[in-house]
Parts: structure tokens; sequence; C-alpha cells
């Protein structure tokens, strides 16, 4: 074994490290055939979740109105351009988070607003139990001006006596001031 | 079948869209047709079909219309390349804004009270262009590194996707259009062009189109 360590006529082989044996590439080609094709249904994938997504926002934004006060934006990330994975991603997580939001927020305000209904019909059943009690059409998630309020029959005489009843407002004030300019 | 005369024939020409842009969105398309007609002022039939459309959008309208198929589809193309729809609105979405905030369509000239009829009634996004001033087909691809455009003094982000004839950018997709490229004083045949996205069927373009068309004659 000694006489074949010290043979002159042999080359030295170089030994490299195994990690250097991983091509720092696919070969040509090979690379954007699998990595493109991969990218490509990834976002095909998250359009189609916005998509879906974007119609919830839709459909709840109906719903909502007339309540005031719920947030729909989802900003954008500046276009018009092709979105890489990543931006699509935080398109589709923003979109989510707010469906999520707007969701809450509408069931909390149904919450309430049956409520109000209850208490409509507790006030017409018992009109004295609720004196001065007012319930707009916005309590109870409706567009217009109406109101139910608990209000004394003939002033303070009917006051006096108890005489407590539910008057319901005739709708909104007549429009006022000058005329729209001819088209 | 009422037969219509040639001057009505409304001949929609299917633009090209860049490949990589075709294979990202499936769907997107563009559609174009030159009608002979001079801008200005809008004749009073024009505007009285202005005042009727008026008449028949109100707020309940508005409160739906993102839930109506084509409206929905531009608003989520418009999230897929990166705009919030409720920032810078989809076409047919400002147009109903600007209806509800000021009471009516305003009239603003024959060309775009055209384009406001074709685009109100089928829900399909519109532009005009000089025909004059464009240069072969019009089509849709993505701005090339450096890539100027008309009217702006730094060049086009790399990657926006535009509206363009064969040599140069006609416009940004739902944004500006170049300078002097748009239907100005002077312009003698108008370029009207419809687009398109996955959702929208190729019939509300062409429909959109021909409504347009009919109505810059009226």
């Amino acid at each position: 074994m000694p006489e074949l360590l010290e043979r002159h006529d042999i080359d030295e082989i170089e030994l490299v490290p195994e990690e250097s044996l991983v091509p720092p590439a696919p070969p040509e080609g090979l690379d954007t055939a699998l990595y493109e094709h991969d990218e490509r249904a990834a976002r095909a994938d998250l359009r189609r979740q916005i998509a879906a997504m974007e119609l919830a926002l839709a459909r709840l934004f109906g719903s909502a109105f007339p309540r005031q006060g719920i947030e729909f934006g989802v900003a954008g990330l500046g276009g018009p351009r092709l979105l890489s994975v990543d931006e699509l991603e935080q398109v589709r997580d923003a979109l989510a988070a707010r469906v999520h939001d707007v969701s809450r927020r509408l069931h909390d305000a149904t919450y309430v607003e049956e409520k109000n209904r209850e208490l409509i019909e507790e006030m017409a059943a018992d009109p004295a139990a609720y004196k001065w009690v007012r319930v707009n059409n916005a309590d109870i998630g409706e567009p217009g001006c109406k109101h139910w309020h608990s209000t004394p029959r003939w002033g303070p005489f009917g006051m006096l006596l108890g005489w407590w009843r539910v008057k319901i407002s005739s709708g909104c004030p007549l429009a006022k001031g000058p005329r729209p300019p001819n088209p | 079948m009422v037969e219509l005369p040639d001057q009505w024939e409304v001949a929609p020409e299917p633009g090209w869209v860049e490949p990589s842009l075709a294979e990202e969105f499936p769907g997107l398309s563009i559609v174009s047709t030159v009608l002979e007609t001079t801008p200005g002022r809008s004749p009073e039939a024009l505007r009285e079909r202005l005042r009727t459309l008026s008449d028949r959008i109100g707020g309940a309208q508005a409160i739906q219309l993102r839930q109506q198929p084509i409206p929905w589809a531009y608003r989520v193309f418009f999230r897929h390349i990166g705009l919030d729809p409720d920032t810078t609105r989809t076409p047919i979405e400002e147009l109903i804004f600007e209806r509800i905030h000021d009471g009516r369509f305003k009239s603003r000239g024959r060309v775009d009270d055209a384009l406001t009829i074709g685009m109100v009634e089928v829900g399909v996004a519109l532009r005009a262009f000089d025909a004059d001033q464009v240069q072969g087909r019009v089509g849709l691809r993505l701005s090339a590194p450096g890539e100027g455009f008309e009217g702006r003094v730094s060049p086009l982000p790399d990657g926006t996707i535009v509206v363009a004839d064969e040599e140069r950018p006609l416009g940004i997709l739902f944004d500006r259009t170049a300078e002097g490229r748009g239907v100005r004083r002077g312009t003698k045949r108008v370029l009207v062009v419809a687009i398109g996205v996955r959702g929208v069927p190729d019939i509300a373009l062409e429909e959109a189109l021909w409504v347009a068309g009919s109505a810059l004659r009226a």
C-alpha cells in the first residue's frame, strides 16, 4: 500500500464538494417548462379565488344598503400590470379579510336591528312602558325617514292621564331649494 | 326583418392580444370599428336619448350593479391587474356614479355621449381614438422597458398593459389616452374600441359597438 501512495505517475484527483454536484440551474429549456408552468397555474388559481371573493363582497355590498359606515375598500397594488403570485396572494388575503370583516359587521348590525324591531312591537303593545322612546328606520336597517315615537296623546294632559301612544312619522321632509338647471 | 342601410353596418374588427397576456388572461379581447363622424355638440336626438337613459338608471341599479355579470367581470379583472375598482372605477361604474352624483348623464359631446349610451346599455368598456392617428390594427400588450408614452415625461413602468396600434401605445388600459391619439376637434374618423375580459361574451362587445355606432349617427 505505501508503494501505491508513493507512485508519482498517477494524476492527483481533485475532490469537489458534494453540493457542487447539483447543477446551478436546470438544463436549458427545462427550467421554463417546469417552473413557469407551475407559477401560471398558481396565478390562475389565485385569480379564481379573487373572483369568488369579489362576488361575495359584491353580494355583501348589496345586502348592506342602506347601512352606513361599513368599509368595502381593498387597496390596489398599482396597475394595470401582471401581478406576481405574491401580489395576487396579497389581493386575495386582503379581500378575504374584508369579506370577513363586512360579514361580521353585518351580522352585528342585523342582530341590533332585530332587537329594535322587537322593541317597536313592544312599544306598540304597551306605549306607556316606553315613554318618549323613538326608533328610526335606520335603526332597523331600512331606507327612509320614518320613525316610531312613543308620545302622550293631547300633550301634557295625556301625559298626566297616562294616555300614551306610538306615533309613526309620515316620512321624509319635502325637498327644498332651487330647481335643478334645465339639461 | 328590417333591412338597415349600409351606413348602419358596424363591422367589428378583432384586435390582437400579446400571447403572454392572452395566456395569463383567457378571455381578454379587443374589438374595434371605424365610424365616420365629427366630434362636437350632440344633436338633440342624442341628448334626448341620454335623458331617457338617465331616467332609467337610479340608486337601486347602482347598488346592484356590481352583482351583474358584466360589471362584476370588469371588477374582477381590475383586481387581477392590480387596480382597486373602488378607487379607479370601472368604466360602467364611473358613469353610473356620475349619474347618481349629478342627477343625470351630462352631455359631453357627440362621441362621448354615444360611448356613454353604449356602455350603460350593455355594460362593456368602450374607448375612442382618432382613427387617422392609428397605424394598423389595435391590440393589447405589455409596455417594453423604458417605452415612452406621448404626453408623459417619464417612460411607462415596465409591464404596463396598454392599448396599442402596430407602432406605439395609444392609451394605458382603463386609463389615460396618449396625447394626440384621442378624439379632438378636426377628427373625421373615430375608432371605437371595445375591451372584453373573461365573463364578457363576444356578442356583448359587438352589441356595445353597434349601440354606440347607432347613437353616433343619431
